[in-house]
């Protein structure tokens, strides 16, 4: 196959995206000070940032890309690595470190066979820590994209999962 | 906001009992049970909600959201979704509840009696409206402001009241409204920080989710007295349904005119937006919060300035606590005298915790200034799981204290807990029983401390790195005495070189775990 015709379909999805980006950062056009909301688009969009979308919301936004850069790496709600489809974010502030958030993770990245901060293979899952997501009442706590999980119970975790396609 | 305790109401009556109710409160009981959910949301029976011919009618509480038409089949959806996920289920909702509902105190079961000014509403009327908020008293206090107060009578009453920060350090309100007003600027800003990052808080959550338009009218008084113009909502960007629901309610009050041009026919113009947070734990602290607010990345300033003199763009800048704000509206209302009949003499009004841990009943509560921690943690949290004994708690979040049994007696308020070498912070208690292992929490607290570290200056990046490795070290019980007398002089050095209170505070938890107990740690070290 002529490699200009190699093209891998989570790319062509990509692509198909960005015209919708650049509708939604419409609002944000010249305005530098609303860079935080327009990469919160952005990563909402396509699930991560890629170096296109960065480069078009610098042009948009009038921000210099170094600055963009800077801003990523400093939120952690940013990331600029494809993440899984799902992103589960194990919470490991200190009501749910008492009651067990540790061993939580350590079982997901068990059954994952991945590591924090890292994606399965099959790109359904990323994995990562927060601090405190506000759920402490239901210590341990999990989120799995925006579905709160609480008392997760290290036996119950497969069963929360297995709802995520 | 199935977070906090929730309370279902499920009414009882003549016309319920015959389409079920009696079967589905079973149900209820049954699929709460199977998620141990049963003690955080108690289901309750009360009278008629005053709706009939709808069926089966429960309302959930805090949220105050009113189901109709329930039945046994519909109760694993609707406990799945709305109090595992917090998701309510859009389809059983009924959208027209009643204006409001008495519900009495003796009801609502577990909970002892708390003196409720923030936390008013929460639970009692329907956050998603604002007719409810408006019936229930609310706007009241920024049309009396507006008609019959100037801006500095406003500062001056606010003043009176003694109303001190909710987040965190007890500054006093009135003072810094008044440093506001007294700084020239055609141009100044409302800043409501609702970043909440601290571990075991979500206090601020409770209030955004609860009573969003409480927050409008603080947000609206403030703009008033320091004569603002526009005022912004920092928010946490995990908080999805805070968002949503602040964002309705500042949509409700524009279409009412509460909001906008000319409000109530004023003179005074006011518009409030909201921005979402990135997942910054620094981005509280209120510079970096205005740096993170026009777009850069979240280090913090230099102070002096403050944000009042030369904040947002440079412009004079209040930066205030949701909770601080959602006292507002009743100070105004019912006067500072009123306000300061809550509390001690030298912390007016009433504080909202977060009591958590090894405790009966985790949740949220209101209480007055002043109240022991003993009966925090006895009375409103119901005494410790599983009949085991009080070791300890940590009070004010991750930046907080550790303390002990002979602690359990204080009075808790900002003022008098600095004299115990100890800050009420965000009100955060975590509870910890005989078998918590201290030198464990500890670890869990430093690396919450390296892992927020914005890394901007050397002796907090350097700092809690090491602090880490050491305690790590102690942990897995390779850890030798002089680790300890480590801890304490880094922590020290840290106190005093650190650029921002993030780096400064690290040595409130590492001496107060190594003062109250040391045995513990010395039991872990070698010579
Ligand atoms: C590291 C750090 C984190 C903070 N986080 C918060 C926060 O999440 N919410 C908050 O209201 N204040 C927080 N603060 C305090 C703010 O800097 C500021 O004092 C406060 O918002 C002022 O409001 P108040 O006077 O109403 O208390 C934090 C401070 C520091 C140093
Ligand atoms: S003390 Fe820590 S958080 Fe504060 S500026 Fe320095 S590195 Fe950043
Ligand atoms: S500490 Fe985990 S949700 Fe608060």
């Amino acid at each position: 196959m002529d490699s200009e015709h190699q093209c891998q379909c989570a790319q062509q999805n990509e692509e198909e995206l960005y015209p919708k980006l650049e509708e939604m950062i419409e609002q944000h056009k010249g305005r530098p000070t609303e860079l935080i909301m327009a990469l919160h688009k952005a990563q909402n969009l396509f699930g991560y940032l890629p170096k296109k979308a960065q480069e078009i919301i610098s042009e948009r936004l009038n921000v210099p890309i170094s600055t963009i850069c800077g801003v990523i790496t400093f939120y952690s709600f940013f990331s600029t690595v494809p993440k899984g489809r799902h992103s589960i974010k194990v919470c490991l502030g200190t009501a749910c470190y008492v009651r067990g958030g540790q061993q939580t993770l350590e079982r997901v990245e068990k059954e994952l066979n991945t590591k924090v901060g890292g994606t399965t293979e099959d790109r359904r899952f990323s994995v990562d820590v927060v601090r405190c997501i506000g759920a402490c009442g239901l210590a341990p706590a999990m989120l799995v994209d925006n579905d709160v999980y609480g008392r997760v119970k290290s036996t119950k975790i497969m069963d929360i999962l297995k709802k995520y396609e | 906001m199935n977070i906090v305790r929730n309370h279902i109401l499920i009414s009882i009556d003549a016309g319920t009992i015959m389409s079920g109710a009696r079967a589905v409160e079973d149900a209820l009981i049954k699929e709460l049970t199977k998620y141990g959910l049963d003690k955080e949301v108690s289901v309750l029976e009360t009278g008629s909600l005053g709706i009939t011919g709808m069926g089966v009618v429960l309302v959930v509480y805090p949220e105050g959201i009113y189901y109709a038409n329930v039945t046994t089949k519909d109760v694993p959806e609707l406990v799945e979704e709305h109090l595992l996920k917090g998701r309510p289920l859009k389809r059983l909702i009924l959208t027209e509840a009643p204006k409001r509902t008495i519900i009495t105190k003796e009801k609502t079961g577990l909970l002892k009696e708390q003196p409720r000014i923030v936390l008013k509403n929460c639970g009692f009327i329907n956050p998603e409206n604002i007719d409810e908020y408006i019936a229930a008293g609310g706007y009241e206090a920024i049309a009396k402001a507006l008609q019959t107060m100037t801006p500095e009578d406003v500062v001056k009453e606010v003043k009176e009241s003694g109303l001190m920060g909710r987040g965190g350090a007890g500054f006093p309100t009135g003072l810094k409204w008044e440093f506001a007003i007294k700084t020239p600027g055609e141009e100044k800003f409302v800043i409501c920080n609702a970043d909440e990052g601290e571990p075991g808080t979500f206090k601020d959550r409770l209030i955004l989710e609860g009573d969003p338009h409480k927050l409008i009218e603080g947000m609206l008084i403030a703009g008033y007295a320091i004569k603002a113009t526009m005022g912004f909502v920092y928010i946490r960007g995990e908080y999805n349904l805070s968002i949503e629901r602040i964002e309705k309610a500042i949509a409700d009050a524009r279409s009412y005119g509460l909001l906008g041009k000319n409000i109530l026919e004023s003179n005074f113009s006011f518009d409030i937006f909201v921005k979402k947070g990135a997942g910054a734990y620094i981005c509280g602290e209120e510079t970096a919060l205005i740096e993170s607010l026009e777009g850069k990345r979240g280090h913090p300033r230099n102070k002096p300035p403050f944000p009042i003199n030369a904040g947002l763009w440079g412009k004079p800048t209040l930066v205030n606590n949701v909770e601080t704000l959602a006292n507002v509206p009743e100070i105004i209302r019912n006067g500072a005298e009123w306000y300061r009949g809550y509390g001690t003499e030298k912390c007016s009004g009433t504080k909202v915790y977060t009591i958590l841990g090894h405790v009966q009943t985790p949740g949220l509560i209101e209480t007055e200034m002043g109240t022991t921690l003993k009966e925090i943690i006895f009375e409103y949290g119901g005494g410790i799981k599983d009949g085991k004994n009080f070791k300890g708690a940590l009070i004010g979040g991750a930046a907080g204290a550790f303390i002990s049994s002979e602690m359990l007696d204080v009075k808790m308020d900002f003022v008098n807990l600095r004299e115990y070498a100890a800050a009420l912070g965000s009100g955060a208690i975590l509870v910890m029983n005989e078998d918590t292992d201290i030198v464990d929490m500890l670890k869990s607290v430093l690396h919450f401390f390296k892992h927020e570290s914005c890394g901007h200056c050397v002796p907090c990046r350097l700092g809690t790195a090491k602090l880490v490795e050491i305690i790590d070290r102690i942990a897995n019980s390779k850890g030798k005495k002089k680790d300890l007398d480590e801890l304490m002089e880094i922590t020290q050095a840290m106190k005093g070189a650190s650029f921002c209170p993030l780096g400064q505070s690290v040595s409130l938890p590492v001496s107060s775990a190594l003062r109250y107990f040391k045995d513990e740690f010395m039991a872990k070290v070698s010579a």
